[in-house]
Parts: C-alpha cells; structure tokens; sequence
C-alpha cells in the first residue's frame, strides 16, 4: 500500500513537468509579450516609450531570452516557491495571489463539503425511495437546480440577502474588513458572505451528484449481494449503508479529481458577477493582459489541483475497494 | 419425523401495472426436518418465489395474497406464522439467516466484493448470537473449516474475489450455516459450476445436512440434481405444483404429463444413438429453396474440412512496465492444440469453464490470433487449403461467409435497437448480396426455418423469450449460408425445456444444409447428444480426442474419466459416487496418473491408441 501511494507520488512528476510545459507553451502563443501590450498602451496614450527603458525591462524580466530558458527560470523558480513576477501589478506572484488563493480555496473547499452534506442523504433517501413522492419532488428540485445558470441564481441570492439579510452586495466580507489583518470580526464576516457564493457554485454540481448518487445506488440496491445480506436478517438501514452504499462510492471518489477544478472554474464567473476577491477574476485580466508569469502560475494552480485531487481520489480508491488494490499486479 | 415448515393455499401476486400476476398459485408442501425436498422447474415457473416468500425476502412488486407459512422451529419449539410478520419486522429477521438460511445460484454476485470473507460470514453471527467480535471470528473460522477450505485463517482475510467459484459456494455455504440453521433453502446452488466441482458442493450440503440435521429446500431444473440428493420431490410449472412425492415414485412413475415431458427433454447418457429429444413445446421448421444449397454434383475433393495445426496462446497480464521490473508470469489459454473436423460432421469441444475452448474458437474465427499454430480451410471443391491466420483484408472478408458464429448469450449477441429484420439482413447487407427484395424473402425464409413467424420481423429482439432469440442468433448465422458454423455454449444460457429445442433445431439444420459444426459446451450429455466425434480439454490442452461412443464408453484419460463421473445422472439406479468426485483434484495435470502425468521432464503428446481415438500421454 506504501509503495503505491509512493509510485502514485513519483507518477505525478513526469505528470506536472508535461504539464508545466504545455502551460508555458500557451501562455506564451500569443503574439508579443507583457511589454509590446505595455508599450501599444502607451502609445496609445501619447506618450513616449525609452527604447533604453524597454531594453532594459526587457533584460531585467530575461524577455530576451530564449524560450526554453525562461522556461527553465519559470519552471525551476515554481521549485523553491517564486512564481515569477507579475508585470501588471509589479510584484512578486506570490504577494499578488497569496492572499486570493486562500479565499478561492476556502470558497471551494465549503462548497465541496456543502456538496456533499446535500448530495448524500438526498440521494440515499430517493434511491432507497424510488417512485415515491418524496423522490418526485428532490429529482424536481434537483432538475431546477441544474438547469439555473450560475450567474443568474447569484443575482437571485445576492438581492434576497440584501433584502432580507441585509448583508452588503458583493465581495467576501464587508467593505470595512478589506485589506484587515485576519481577526475574529473578519472572519464572522467572511462566513455571513461565504454561503452566497457557496451555494450559487455548488447548486448545481449538488443538484448533478444527487442524480448520479441515486442512479448508482438504484443499480447497486438490485444486486445479488444485497439479498444475500436481507436473507442474513440484517436490517434495511444498516444494510443499505455497508452494502450498496460502500459500492457506490466508487464513483463518488472516482469524481474527486474532476471535482477540485471544476469548482474552481466553475467559481470564476460567479466570482466575476459577485466581485469576490478570488482568483478567478484575476485570471481573466491576467491572460487579457499578456502578464505571462501570473497567468501561468494559476493554470499551473488549476493543474495541480487536478493532479492532486485525481491523486487523492486513486489513493482513496485503492483503500476502499480491495479489488484495486489487491489486483493491481496480481494474476487472474 | 417433524415437519419444519409447512406451506398451505400460498399465493404470490406481482403488481403490474395496475393488475396482479399471480406467479405462485395456492401451492402446498412440507419440508420435515432432516430431508431435502427438491422444487423442480423451468424457469419462471415460481420456484425462486416461493423461496423468497418463505425468508419474507420477495421483491417490493409482490406480495402474499393468502395462505400460510408455518415455521416450527424443531430447538425452540417455538411455531412462527411467517406470512403475518411484517417483512421489516424484527422477529422475521431473527429467523432469517439465524432459522432459515438462504444460498443462491451466482458465488461471483453473491457476496461483497469489496468486504472480506471474514467479515461478511461473522456478520451472520453477529446478529443472531450474543457474542463478541473475536468469538464471531473464531466461529466463522470454524465453519470455514468445516466446509473445506484448505487455510481457514487465511481465508477469512481473503476477498470473495479471491477465491475460486467452488470456493466462493463454500464460502457462501459458510455464512448460511454459520448460525446452524434449521432450514438451507439452495436456489440452484450448483448451476453455474462446473460439474467435478458441482459433485463436491453436493456433497458438502449433504453432509452438512446430516451434521446438523438441517432440512434442505433444494432450488434446481437439473433432474440429476434431483436424484442425487432429494428424498421428496416437487415438480412446479406456471406457479402450481404438478407432481410431488417421495423420489422414488416420482422417478419411477412420474404420473402428471409435464414432469415426463420434462425427463424426456433433457439429453442423458442412456440414449440411443438415433433417439430424439421431445421438447416440452414443439417447435415446426422448414428449409426453403432459397437457403438449400445445390446438391453437390461431385464427391468433395477432401474429405478434412478444418485442420488445426499446434495452436498456442498465451496471455500476459499487464503490469505497471515504469517502476516494476518483474517477470509476468504468462497465462497459457492454449497450447499446442491440433485437430481435424471432417466435413459434415459435428465436433463437439468439451470442457470446464477456463479450460481454453472459447479462446480456441476466437483463434479458429481469427478473432484472436495465435502465438503460434495454423488454421487451415479446405474448400469443398479444391484440394488446397487456405490458412485462415494468413488471410488479410478482402480475402479475410470473403472468407467470412464460409464460417459462422452463434454466440453463447442470446440476451446480449442481438443489438436491441435493431428490429429483428434488420439484425438478420445486416450479413447480407454487409457481404452486399442481393437486392432488397430478395434479401426480405431471404430473411423471411431464414426466420421461417428457425420456426420463428415471419410476422415478428418488426419487432425488437426484448420482446422475444432466451430460447426465440438464441433461434435469431442462429438465422442471422445460416444468412451468409456457410459451410462450417462454430456454436459456443449455445444453449448454456437457456432452460432445460428450451434447450431440446435449439439442439434438434441445430441437429435438422446439419443434415438438411450439410453444415460441418463445432459444437463447444461444458454439458457432456448435451455433446453426446449433437456430436460426432468429441475432444476433451483441460487446462488449454486437448487431452483425449475419439468418436463419441468409444470416448463415453472407454474414455482413457484421468480427467475425461473424472468429468463423466461427475456428471449427476437423472436415474436413481446410477447414483454419483460422491466419494470419488470429491477428493480427486481431477483438472490438476499434476495430479493425473502416469503416463498422463504432467511433468517438467516429460513431454506429453497426442497418441493414438486406436483408430480414431488419442489421448494425451507421454512419448
């Protein structure tokens, strides 16, 4: 088992350094660089450009390099933690992001478990109820669920909390917390704000799940072994818990590495028409922008993620489910 | 003698849509404590029903209209009405599993894959005796033992995967009769075995039946079953109960028409070689002018119609080739196999399950292609044959209208979203033969001599029962009209009272076209039945090779002898020697006597020992 997870870990080398190079490649497609888009501003504006200047910059941020060798600056400063620096905001990634990350983290992080503590007990409850009224109504709720765009449902919630809750339009936490050092009121009014954005990202992805949760249960509640543990005098409830629900979760697990980044991505629009102080905006101005390092470094956050999650979903899988762990190398 | 249970006016009715379907139908029967009583049908017949009716166990569609199940429980003394107990009710559940146990006809579906043997036997224990974890272990672990496992503390930490199909009944065995039961209900607990492993199980419940002097409902279509292990036995059909008795008047003088129906559809060893099987339901085919082929004007130039030179395969797991530099160990499917089939005749292929025969026919397909080995072909009018493994592009295309398939599962070898038309039009289509009008009559015609209406040709293969689809299967084969047809396992998958149908629909069919068959299945009376000549294979090899009757009279190999001996007869004169069957290892080369004996010193070959008849053994 040790050594899987070991193998699992060294896999995700070769993994990410693909991946490292396929992220560079793209953000470095388009024509011109972070400068040639600074300079056209300029110019645009009516102002002079220093070619001394721009040769300078372009010397101090190694632009005039070539291609593989930035690369390999990017790439081997990503080891030891620099992401490079961004053009746009003249600082280091790290200070630019560091902040957002954790919020877009926290964010996705609630809205998985929030996910989950919806998903489960709806999707036992109308499998092991199928073609009850009950089930009718939470597959109806679940359908409006998936069919409702992300930013129209976080235009719904962010009138009903202003009307209702009174809680400020926008943002994360109330004006007065922004750029605050972290304190007990802070963190009050980051939780007031987080369910909005939780719930507009999560709907649906809980509303999906749902649906999978109870077509996998259904499926599994027919099988043979579920009669043999009925014929064994065990009760129904427990039953449908150490059986076919044990069964299902292959699938749920299976999804984790999807999971991370889906919430991610799926986050940014809405972080857009919420203005939440994530990363997700950030990434739209930074690809627009040309503003090469902090535009790679969250592609290269994305990939991790999903790298990781589908990682943590292997590792999860082969301590559930035996047969992927004992059958790996063994002869059938 | 007490009687257990006791089963009075029981009637089941299935909801559907808005009406009851009655599926068992105001039947009676006592089960006494000590005996096994066998519930004989074919299928849908309402066995599996009144089982489930007695755990309270029956699917959420059906209920028990009326009637009584009466259970006295023979160490309590205690009797239990079960159909007044609600079925999620805590006193039907602790007579479930604890009073009553349940064992089931699928080992591999039949436990969690993904809990350990351990665990899911002591769960039994668990909830019916007052013990503690480590006490419902070393309990398990008893009776682990008892039902013969060879390393009982390993194997309660071994997954249901793990284990061989044999094991996994044992093991199955094990939970039901953890809580020593006063009733073993068995539906079909042997059907999906091979046969030498069918005689240990039967035994196994059989002694376990005398150990704890349990009563046994013995679930099965196998009248061999039957007569090897039931003192009483009860015939259903349609949901009632036709027949029932003691065995030895059932045997004897089986009274009610469908019970002597029954016995005589089912191929046995004792028939004569020009005997027919009577299928409880007739089916009338006819070959049409379009499919007859023209007589030949001339003898064929050979008398050999496939050859099958030293055919080997092997199969290599896959393994992680980064990290791990390990030698794969390499699975031999088949090796080293070589035979002739003479035209017009019926080879029949016989063996148990993973013994290399559905490999072997891939190969012969070139559906799967040999590590080593040709196939040859001989054409009924050249002298040269053709080697199938060589043929490439069209060649290999034209090739295919002489050979055919028909698929063991008729469920999923039929696409069911194409109508029936289209399925059997699609090799002419194909192979571009005719226009559409002709290919309609043709079509017509093929559906008309598998004794199918053409009128259905509309319809989707879901409306049609196992044994009318696997007729399908066969039309759709006999489209390209070939000359040589490959059956693998085709009437496995289907009921006993079917099964006489396909097999003399597939016996005309050979002398009215002239087909030359390889028949593959794992049922030697069925292969004596329809065969001409049989070979025998055992863990990828061919071990005996002989006309049919010197091979089920004066069979010479260790394992063919052991299969035949294995094989339950539906005559009480011929009992199973049970003592026999169970302790011989019979499909371990290793095990067999010298000079069959595999070794690595000796190199065994195919010999023959008289005309027409070889047997694997050393040179």
């Amino acid at each position: 088992m040790i050594l899987y997870i070991l193998k699992r870990l060294l896999f995700m080398i070769p993994t990410l350094f693909v991946i490292s190079v396929l992220v560079f490649v793209i953000i470095q497609l388009p024509p011109g660089d972070y400068l040639e888009t600074y300079i056209a501003e300029l110019q645009s504006q009516g102002e002079s450009v220093d070619p001394d200047r721009i040769k300078f910059l372009r010397a101090e941020y190694g632009l005039d390099k070539p291609i593989y060798e930035q690369y390999f600056v990017w790439a081997s400063g990503m080891l030891v933690g620099d992401y490079g620096y961004s053009f746009e905001y003249g600082l280091p990634v790290n200070e630019v992001i560091g902040d957002r990350l954790f919020l877009t983290i926290i964010i996705s992080v609630v809205t998985i478990i929030f996910t989950w503590a919806i998903a489960f007990p709806i999707g036992i409850y109308s499998a092991t109820h199928q073609y009850s009224w009950g089930d009718y109504g939470l597959s109806f709720l679940g359908f409006i669920g998936l069919a409702t765009p992300n930013f129209l449902l976080a235009l719904v919630m962010l009138y009903l909390a202003n009307v209702y809750f009174g809680t400020s339009i926008g943002g994360l936490m109330d004006p007065e917390y922004i750029d605050q050092p972290w304190g007990i009121d802070k963190f009050f009014s980051v939780l007031e704000h987080l369910w909005i954005p939780v719930v507009v990202i999560g709907t649906s992805g809980t509303a999906g799940m749902i649906r999978r949760l109870r077509a996998n249960l259904l499926d599994e509640l027919q099988k043979q072994y579920v009669v043999t543990a009925r014929a064994k005098g065990m009760q129904e409830k427990k039953l449908v818990r150490k059986y076919p629900l044990r069964m299902s979760m292959n699938f749920f697990i299976a999804d984790i590495g999807s999971l991370l980044p889906s919430v991610i991505s799926g986050a940014e629009i809405t972080a857009i028409v919420l203005s939440l102080p994530t990363t997700g905006p950030m990434m739209l101005n930074a690809l627009q922008s040309q503003d090469m390092y902090l535009a790679g470094s969250f592609l290269m956050f994305l990939a991790m993620l999903t790298v990781i999650g589908v990682m943590l979903s292997d590792i999860l899988l082969a301590i559930l489910d035996p047969r992927i762990r004992l059958q790996g190398g063994a002869t059938k | 003698m007490v009687d257990i249970l006791t089963i009075k006016n029981l009637q089941v009715e299935f909801d559907y849509h808005n009406s009851r379907i009655p599926a068992v139908k105001d039947i009676s029967l006592t089960i006494p404590q000590g005996r096994t009583v066998a519930l004989v049908g074919e299928s849908g017949s309402g066995k599996s029903v009144t089982a489930q009716a007695i755990m309270q166990i029956l699917p959420k569609k059906a209920q028990i209209t009326q009637g009584s199940i009466r259970f006295n429980d023979p160490e309590s003394g205690n009797s239990t009405e079960i159909v007044s107990l609600d079925p999620m009710s805590k006193q039907i559940r602790s007579i479930r599993g604890g009073r009553i146990s349940m064992i089931f006809q699928e080992p591999m579906v039949s436990l969690s894959p993904v809990h350990t043997v351990g665990n899911q036997i002591s769960e039994a224990v668990l909830l019916h005796r007052d013990v503690n974890k480590s006490e419902a272990l070393k309990l398990s672990e008893d009776m682990l033992d008892r039902v013969g496992f060879p390393d009982p503390k390993r194997a309660i930490d071994t997954y249901p995967f793990e284990l061989s199909g044999g094991l996994r009944q044992r093991a199955m065995i094990a939970c039901a009769l953890v809580c020593r039961p006063a009733i073993l209900i068995a539906d079909e607990p042997t059907t999906a075995l091979d046969v030498t492993i069918q005689a240990q199980i039967l035994k196994l419940i059989s002694d376990m039946q005398s150990e704890l002097n349990m009563a046994v409902l013995l679930i099965t279509h196998d009248l061999g079953v039957v007569a090897n292990v039931a003192n009483e036995v009860v015939v259903m059909y349609h949901g009632q109960i036709m027949e029932s008795g003691i065995i030895e008047d059932i045997f004897r003088n089986p009274s009610h028409p469908y019970l002597k129906a029954l016995i005589k559809a089912i191929p046995h060893f004792d028939m004569k070689p020009d005997e027919r099987l009577t299928p409880v339901r007739n089916i009338e085919s006819s070959v049409g002018e379009l499919l007859r082929m023209e007589p030949a004007k001339e003898l064929p130039a050979n008398r050999v119609h496939l050859e099958v030179r030293d055919i080997s395969k092997s199969f290599r797991i896959k393994n992680n080739p980064i990290f791990k530099k390990v030698e794969v160990p390499e699975i031999k499917a088949v090796s080293g196999i070589g035979f002739e089939v003479h035209r017009g005749e019926c080879f029949g292929l016989v063996g148990e399950s993973g013994c290399g025969k559905t490999t072997l026919s891939k190969i012969l397909m070139k559906a799967l292609s040999p590590d080593e080995g040709n196939v040859i072909y001989y054409d009924k009018t050249s002298k040269k044959g053709i080697d199938i493994l060589a043929l490439e592009g069209d060649d290999l295309f034209q090739f295919r209208r002489k050979m055919q398939f028909i698929f063991q599962d008729p469920f999923s070898s039929l696409n069911p979203r194409m109508t029936v038309f289209d399925i059997i039009r699609e090799p002419l289509l194909i192979h571009e033969i005719g226009d559409i009008d002709y290919q309609r009559e043709f079509v017509k015609e093929l559906v008309r001599v598998v004794g199918l209406d053409p009128r259905f040709l509309n319809r989707y293969p879901h409306s049609f029962s196992g044994g009318q689809r696997q007729r399908l299967g066969i039309a759709r084969a006999l489209a390209l009209k070939p000359d040589f047809v490959i059956c693998d396992e085709p009437v496995s998958a289907l009921d006993v009272s079917i099964q006489a149908q396909i097999l003399n629909l597939l016996k005309d069919l050979r002398t009215e076209l002239g087909l030359t068959t390889i028949f593959i299945t794992h049922n030697l009376a069925v292969v004596k039945y329809i065969a001409d000549r049989v070979g025998v294979m055992c863990r990828g090899r061919l071990v005996e090779i002989a006309d049919r009757d010197s091979l089920f009279e004066n069979p010479v190999h260790p394992y063919t002898k052991a299969l035949l001996g294995a094989v339950p007869h539906p005559d009480l004169a011929k009992p199973l020697d049970f003592d026999s069957t169970l302790e011989s290892q019979a499909s371990e080369p290793k095990s067999w006597s010298a000079p069959f004996r595999s070794q690595e010193s000796v190199s065994l070959q195919l010999q023959e020992i008289k005309q027409g008849h070889s047997v694997l053994m050393e040179v």
